[in-house]
């Protein structure tokens, strides 16, 4: 196994495509598992850890732009005002431990569908913007994605950023497992409102393929605050809505039986997490009479 | 592959380090520091607990190749030579230690959680020892440690 450290992010971009066959290290946590555990022996490692120019993070005209190397304890420490739905699932990662080295890019690109960051990077239309030496190119998370561990990245391809929409209007996220600590999700789900555009945005995980969206759930609840005038006054929803949004979440999921748990445990878990995050969310509205954070 | 890196505080190299060897492998197998211990290797039991640039991480999940040019603080490196450290001896008081096999990891993310917090609630220690696994004693001994440290280094 040969070590590449790159000095400059530019190094980097060249070294992947001198060495596509080079796998990026970060954080770590998932990889280092792959080769102690599962045996896996890339011929090369690309360590990104160095490069201090992926640890920082930015915001301009509505968009958090995360740097590659930002980690989960970063967004749970310093970015809950504007990416709530993503602190609150970086919160429910492995252990401190694992929180100060895991990646939010790291995530992604393992692209387990039980990664707890992409319920909420679907939830709020994150877009994942990857470099190569052909260029730059921002990929909508909800097509970034493409099987069990797998996503579109190219062989010369590296993640550079996450860019996240700054949350106008309460988020949620919420998680299945057996633990409150150092559990991979059973089944997850995040919502996010985007008041000023009247936009619902839903991200479950554990429950298909890949993490998915509920398009379908969305496109209702959307329906029906417009038709009820809710935008405007955030009055109790009924309880039809709630579960009429709960159902057609439920309805999205295309889970399996496996070691974690069985189907159709995980369909209704997820109806009930449905329910309790348009709950919650809804009632931070009400509180709030604009959006909560 | 040399890698050199501040290990408690004293310059370290280790030579003929494999580039998928594990930061916990170059301080047991290289660097002769036991006190980090290996158990799960898969970053979930926390028993290899180290400071990495001031980070508490899984020593396990750091590729040696990352840790050259880094600072490391093992558990061996909080007693003050042979006299415990105050976390250590309020394990010892509390009767927080049965194998001992988690017991490192337990103090160093105990060091770390009373660096940030010095009056920790149940709560708050329960997470921050989260990702640390005893199997033997079960956790109040661990907890009531942790509170006992947090007294004492009040006190002190």
């Amino acid at each position: 196994m040969d070590y590449l450290r790159p000095r400059t992010w530019q190094d980097a971009v060249a070294l992947k495509t001198e060495n596509p066959a080079a796998v990026p290290i970060n954080g770590g946590t998932d990889l280092m598992v792959e080769i102690k555990f599962a045996g896996r022996r890339p011929a090369c490692l690309l360590d990104l850890s160095h490069l201090q120019v992926l640890k920082g993070w930015r915001k301009s005209n509505g968009t958090v732009e995360l740097g590659a190397g930002v980690t989960y304890t970063d967004v749970l420490e310093h970015l809950g005002g504007d990416l709530p739905a993503l602190a609150i699932a970086s919160r429910t990662v492995g252990s401190p431990q694992i929180r100060n080295r895991g990646t939010i890019a790291g995530n992604l690109a393992t692209a387990s569908p039980a990664g707890d960051a992409h319920p909420p990077l679907l939830a709020t239309g994150a877009t994942v913007r990857v470099e190569s030496m052909r260029g730059v190119r921002d990929v909508p998370v909800g097509r970034f994605f493409t099987g069990p561990k797998q996503n579109v990245l190219e062989p010369d391809e590296l993640i550079r950023a996450v860019l996240v929409p700054a949350a106008r209007g309460p988020q949620q996220f919420s998680k299945v497992g057996t633990r409150n600590a150092m559990v991979i999700a059973v089944v997850s789900f995040a919502l996010a409102f985007d008041i000023p555009s009247r936009h619902v945005g839903t991200g479950i995980g554990s429950a298909a393929p890949t993490p998915i969206e509920a398009a379908d759930a969305t496109a209702y609840l959307e329906q029906e605050l417009d038709r009820g005038g809710y935008w405007e006054e955030h009055r109790d929803l009924p309880a039809g809505t709630v579960d009429g949004f709960a159902e057609r979440v439920a309805a999205a999921a295309r889970p399996i039986n496996d070691v974690r748990g069985p189907a159709g445990y995980r369909v209704h878990a997820l109806r009930v997490m449905a329910r309790r995050t348009l709950r919650w969310a809804w009632s931070a509205l009400e509180t709030d009479g604009t959006h909560a954070h | 592959m040399l890698i050199e890196l501040i290990v408690n505080g004293r310059r370290r190299t280790a030579e003929n380090v494999r580039a998928g060897e594990s930061l916990l492998y170059v301080l047991r197998e290289h660097l002769g520091l036991r006190g980090s211990k290996d158990a799960c290797e898969q970053g979930e039991c926390g028993s290899c607990s180290v400071y990495l640039n001031g980070d508490l991480v899984c020593a396990c999940l750091v590729s040696a190749g990352q840790a050259d040019g880094a600072e490391v603080v093992t558990v061996e490196g909080l007693s003050d030579g042979e006299s415990l450290h105050p976390i250590q001896q309020a394990y010892v008081s509390e009767g927080a230690v049965q194998c001992g096999f988690c017991t490192p990891g337990l103090i160093v993310a105990t060091h770390c959680l009373l660096d940030a917090s010095s009056d920790p609630s149940d709560e708050e220690i329960r997470e921050a020892l989260a990702g640390n696994l005893c199997r033997c004693t079960g956790y109040e001994k661990i907890v009531s440690a942790v509170r006992l440290a947090a007294t004492e280094t009040a006190a002190g």
